[in-house]
């Protein structure tokens, strides 16, 4: 039953799939919760898989096996296999920490930077504007939650295109995407195989602010235009812009345009079942190392020498 | 309190429109070029108020122009105190007298700071 714990480690791996099958066969808003909630899920799996890996090394060696108040060494895998394994899992977790504390240490880093930028740009309403020539919009979060535009963003859209650009950036903060981009963004940094599914989560977020756009302005084809203007203006390497903000100009361009151009009739069947798809891997990769953790735990106690000898 | 609220929002939202209008425009707009660059139908004494408030809060200059204002963006407070300095010396007929007038009433500080600021721009 241990061997449960071999699910979670498979299953970020089918992550690039999941995310072909699910992305444009869901709703926007549904996709966005389902994407965010299975990265959560994977990555929790995951983690909780090489802690558990970790623990049987260590239950292996016999000295650590009396601190730990067991009677005889634990034995639920030969040492050749859980030495190896465990060291495996001390490295992955190891990376796996670096990688997560650097990428939230970023988030703050880039969010205090946007803030002290906009402490002097003139605002009216919750639009602040940064007189800079690079075109830039982004939804900054805070109390309350800002919409930045750069001055040179402003001069590329005529008049309905800066109102479909700012009712984009209201969806976001009255969304509150940036915390499924944050979490999208760490959950999916504990898995080299889980990166599409971080860009999934973005795609996902921007559709979402671009169907409420086009409603709001009432016209698809000039929220399209508005995006794609904005998208071809902005150099992505000169952004000041923090990673969880969302913006305008994020995720595959061309997708969203498509989309909002050609929206794709998503039937209720394969919504469903492609939802149905999420939560079955998220079933499974719950379950693997549910059962695995509780078998393992069920081998320390009896090499505690509780319940029945084997 | 739910309406205030709603109308509170919708006022921002307009102010915030129209101050995008303005980054957008090259040079100052009346209220009637504001109107007629927004994307949305609004009355013109709409667009008037929106532009005096976001005036009284300091986002926005304004200078005379016809019968009523233009009004352009300000970059920041300071930009806006200068803007203003600008505006009221060239309203008045004797730009010199004006300007000579202005310097003699400096405090001394004042004074030794205009002074640095010519003689970094003179000397190099």
């Amino acid at each position: 039953m241990i061997t449960a714990l071999l699910v979670p480690l498979l299953m970020p791996l089918a992550a690039p799939v999941l995310v072909r099958l699910v992305e444009y066969r869901q709703r926007p808003a549904a996709a966005m919760w389902a994407l965010t909630a299975t990265a959560c899920v994977l990555a929790v799996g995951w983690l909780a898989e090489l802690g558990g890996l970790l623990l049987t090394g260590m239950l292996t060696v016999s000295a650590l096996a009396r601190l730990g108040h067991l009677i005889h060494p634990l034995n639920v895998a030969p040492a050749a296999v859980a030495y190896p394994a465990s060291a495996l899992a001390v490295g992955a977790l190891f990376i796996c920490a670096c990688a997560v504390v650097r990428a939230a240490l970023r988030q703050l880093r880039q969010y205090r930077t946007a803030h002290a930028q906009l402490r002097d740009a003139p605002f009216a309403g919750d639009l602040r504007v940064l007189d800079h020539p690079e075109p830039d919009a982004y939804a900054l979060p805070g109390n309350p939650g800002r919409i930045v535009v750069t001055s040179g963003m402003l001069r590329t859209l005529d008049g309905p295109e800066r109102e479909a650009l700012l009712a984009h950036e209201r969806t976001h903060l009255a969304g509150r995407h940036h915390y499924f981009l944050a979490v999208g963004d760490l959950a999916t940094r504990c898995h080299p195989a889980m990166r599409g599914l971080r860009d999934a989560i973005a795609l996902a977020v921007e559709r979402v602010a671009d169907e409420s756009a086009a409603t709001a302005v009432g016209d698809r084809t000039l929220t399209a235009r508005a995006i794609g203007r904005a998208a071809l203006a902005r150099r992505v390497d000169s952004s000041t812009r923090p990673d969880f903000a969302a913006g305008a100009a994020g995720g595959p361009v061309p997708q969203r345009v498509k989309a909002l151009l050609q929206p794709a009739a998503t039937s209720r069947r394969t919504a469903v079942a492609a939802a149905g798809l999420l939560l079955a891997c998220s079933a499974v990769t719950g379950g693997g190392a549910a059962v695995g953790l509780v078998s393992l735990h069920h081998h320390v106690e009896i090499a505690q020498g509780e319940g029945h000898d084997d | 309190m739910a309406e205030h609220a709603a109308e509170r929002r919708a006022a921002g939202e307009l102010e915030a429109s129209v101050l995008a209008a303005l980054w957008a425009a090259d040079g100052p707009q009346t209220a009637g070029q504001v109107q007629g660059s927004l994307a949305v139908e609004l009355a013109r004494t709409t667009v008037t108020t929106a532009l005096t408030r976001l005036h009284e809060k300091g986002a926005v200059g304004r200078e005379r122009s016809g019968r009523g204002f233009a009004y352009f963006p300000v970059r920041d407070a300071h930009g806006l105190t200068a803007q203003r300095m600008h505006h009221e010396l060239d309203k008045d007929h004797d730009r010199p007298t004006a300007l000579a007038r202005f310097v003699s009433d400096l405090d001394p500080e004042d004074e030794r700071i205009l002074r640095d600021l010519l003689g970094n721009g003179d000397g190099k």
